[in-house]
């Protein structure tokens, strides 16, 4: 399982500016990921990637795969996981940075601050590209494989801590009726 | 355990520890025979095992480099992962899901009942139901199958009362929780299904069964077996047109040689084809048992195609078992739908990390991401049907792309044939009208992945010009050569394999057996 990407908002700026760049925000108040999260206000400090490289990954993710109340908190385990993968390899750095600068003509200017339709439209544009691939597929596992994903889409995760769910909701459906027991036997002891 | 030097020539080599080559040294270590167990992977066990989708793939699973050619989907989905077999000790039997159904008799007719369908390389086993029920016996008993012997039916989980219920306003009869070697109360030592989910990453309870912790620990208690895990062979040696050894190479990257009085290959499908080829010598130009041509050909995978559906009421269908379920009414002969041998409908769901991966790889935008937002509410089943075989669907060595062990890796050629597509039109259209029935608001036809079946490429024939093993598994062209998992298959039928790789393992250890003891090997 990835690692939270999320820092405690005590770092300062002199802290942060270290780093090439760092991408900042917050998790709304309601969200239930506030909950998961060391805080609400999130870092991520980019070792590699350029600040506005960084954010252009970032708005891109939120265009590849669109989920309206998925908190952008998530979306920075793309660029982190990005980030961390160029800083081991120039020849990904410069795949990134020169995609990123597609992603910009194709959008007339800065992908990230263009219009939704716009924004689509330079994502289509580049889809063969070999740079679209490689951010595709890190946002396949960066998107989905960590607990703030996991609670948001109501995904539980390993059950073994907790016995399994033979005594946690294995068969709670009750919006159908149960089979018979024919073909689904009621649990006799184990 | 035992140890046997590696000039003990008068050990029997079993090459893989799942399904076939777990039970196979068992059933001959019982026997009394010395066995070398040599299992490419790393021992696990329930302890070991992650409850966590990426990282079990990377502790379980088979990721030497492979290549793929063919028009099937994986070829440009999954280049290099034509399939999701392990690298283990016991193989695919710590990932598979549990399903344990005999094939039907005219399945092993499948040449006599589907007549001379162009371009399949369609032929009937050697063996017929018959022959081998004594042995599906023993193997349900064996592996604890739940409604077999004293075994209760699991408990259905919710993603079975999905199916369920959609099943019957559909009309279908046959749909229960199966035929799973998963125990459902406490048995053979080992526990009763906690409702894990998991299936595919390992079972950290023990119910499922797995030759990892049943039939290899058995053998070992013998006596008589040497396990030796991380050694992965790359040669078969012969002389004088028999077999006389193996060369391994070992967990410290050394070559060894172990001698042999016979090698019983199970190395799954694709490995197991690419050894003979790999050791070809100028004794057997071709590559080992393959005057026939056949090595490699034939490979089949199933139809692997999955239909999820999304609903307004939550579903979790990954809590609990698996494979929790199945629909057996479309496994049946009746080419009247378009397309000849059949299919089952199983239960299956992917954890969050996987759904992303699998749902339909390469895919972005707002239609997809509208299944993952659904994805608490959302159902699934597994199509697992018969594919045709084809001479042209086959492994070959890639020498281009070399391994760790500087040996030319398996090319896995597939083009699927008309009447797979046929098939799994028909299932995905079946799998629909299941959850329509029951209030789907969406439906998604998920594309083969990288399949765990994979059978036929050491095929079993009673010619020995048309296939490569005999009616017990053994190697026509060389007697003290026998191949012991899904490679045998003639044709794939339409059933989950391992039950019947279990159930041709323990009938070839009484064959071998009594060649032993007549000096025939």
């Amino acid at each position: 399982m990835a690692d939270l990407p999320l820092a405690e908002p005590t770092l300062t700026r002199s802290t942060l500016l270290r780093g090439t760049g760092a991408l900042i925000g917050t998790i709304a108040a309601g969200s239930i990921l506030a909950t998961l999260a060391p805080s609400r206000v999130w870092a991520l400090e980019l070792t590699s990637l350029s600040q506005p490289d960084g954010e252009t990954i970032l708005s891109f993710a939120q265009v590849l795969y669109p989920h309206a109340t998925l908190p952008t908190a998530v979306y920075a385990f793309v660029v982190r996981d990005l980030d961390k993968a160029a800083a081991k390899d120039p020849d990904l750095a410069a795949k990134v940075h020169a995609g990123c600068g597609s992603l910009d003509a194709a959008a007339n200017g800065s992908f990230a601050k263009a219009s939704p339709a716009a924004q689509l439209a330079a994502a289509k544009s580049i889809e063969g590209a070999p740079f679209f691939a490689t951010v595709r597929g890190t946002c396949i596992t960066a998107l989905y494989d960590n607990p703030l994903a996991y609670a948001h889409f109501g995904y539980e995760g390993a059950s073994w801590p907790r016995g399994g769910y033979l005594h946690h909701g294995f068969n709670d459906l009750t919006w159908l009726p149960n089979p018979p027991a024919d073909a689904s036997p009621t649990l006799g002891s184990l | 355990m035992a140890s046997f030097a590696h000039d003990d020539a008068s050990v029997a080599v079993i090459i893989g520890s799942g399904a076939g080559g777990g039970t196979l040294a068992n059933e001959l270590t019982q026997k009394g025979v010395k066995v070398v167990l040599l299992e490419a992977g790393k021992r696990q066990s329930s302890a070991t095992f992650v409850n966590d989708e990426w990282p079990s793939f990377s502790q379980l699973a088979w990721l030497d480099k492979r290549t793929t050619s063919g028009t099937w989907r994986v070829a440009k989905d999954f280049p290099n992962l034509p399939a999701w077999t392990c690298k283990t000790v016991g193989g695919t039997t710590t990932h598979w899901a549990g399903a344990s159904l005999r094939i039907q008799d005219h399945e092993f007719k499948a040449r006599t009942h589907y007549g001379d369908i162009a371009g399949a390389s369609l032929m009937d086993w050697p063996i017929g139901l018959a022959d081998l029920e004594p042995y599906y016996a023993k193997a349900e008993a064996k592996m604890g199958v739940t409604r077999t012997n004293d075994n209760a039916g699991l408990p259905g989980n919710n993603n079975f009362k999905v199916m369920y219920n959609g099943a019957k306003k559909v009309g279908y009869k046959k749909c229960s929780t199966g035929h799973m070697a998963i125990n459902s109360h406490y048995r053979d030592g080992r526990s009763g299904c906690l409702q894990l989910g998991f299936c595919f990453q390992g079972c950290k309870s023990g119910a499922k069964w797995s030759t990892l912790y049943t039939e290899i620990p058995r053998a070992e208690a013998t006596g008589k077996l040497d396990l030796r895990p991380e050694s992965q062979v790359v040669t078969i040696e012969t002389k004088g047109g028999k077999v006389t050894g193996v060369v391994y190479v070992d967990a410290s990257g050394q070559q060894q040689r172990q001698k042999a009085r016979l090698v019983a290959v199970a190395a799954n499908s694709i490995e197991t084809a690419r050894l003979l080829l790999n050791s070809a010598s100028n004794e057997f130009p071709d590559g080992l048992a393959n005057s026939s041509g056949q090595v490699g050909r034939n490979y089949m995978r199933h139809l692997t195609a999955s239909v999820y559906a999304t609903f307004e009421q939550p579903v979790h269908m990954y809590r609990g078992t698996t494979m929790a379920g199945i629909v057996q009414d479309e496994v049946r002969l009746d080419p009247s739908r378009g397309f000849v041998g059949g299919y089952e409908m199983e239960t299956i769901s992917l954890g969050l990390p996987f759904m992303a991966a699998f749902l339909n790889p390469g895919a972005w935008g707002s239609e997809f991401t509208s299944f993952i937002d659904a994805y608490s509410n959302t159902a699934g089943m597994w199509i697992v049907g018969e594919d045709m075989p084809q001479q042209t669907n086959r492994v070959t060595l890639n020498h281009d792309v070399k391994d760790a062990n500087g040996q030319p890796v398996p090319n896995v050629h597939y083009d699927d044939h008309p009447n797979d597509l046929a098939m799994r039109e028909h299932a995905y259209k079946a799998g629909k009208a299941i959850y329509d029935a029951v209030g789907a608001k969406k439906v998604a036809f998920v594309p083969p992945y990288p399949s765990t079946h994979n059978l036929g490429t050491c095929r079993m024939s009673e010619d020995p010009k048309l296939g490569v093993v005999d009616k017990h598994g053994r190697a026509h062209d060389i007697p003290n050569l026998f191949i012991s998992d899904g490679s045998q298959f003639t044709t794939g039928a339409g059933e989950n394999p391992t039950l019947t790789i279990v159930t041709l393992a323990i009938r070839q250890s009484d064959y071998i057996a009594d060649a032993m003891s007549k000096q025939l090997v």
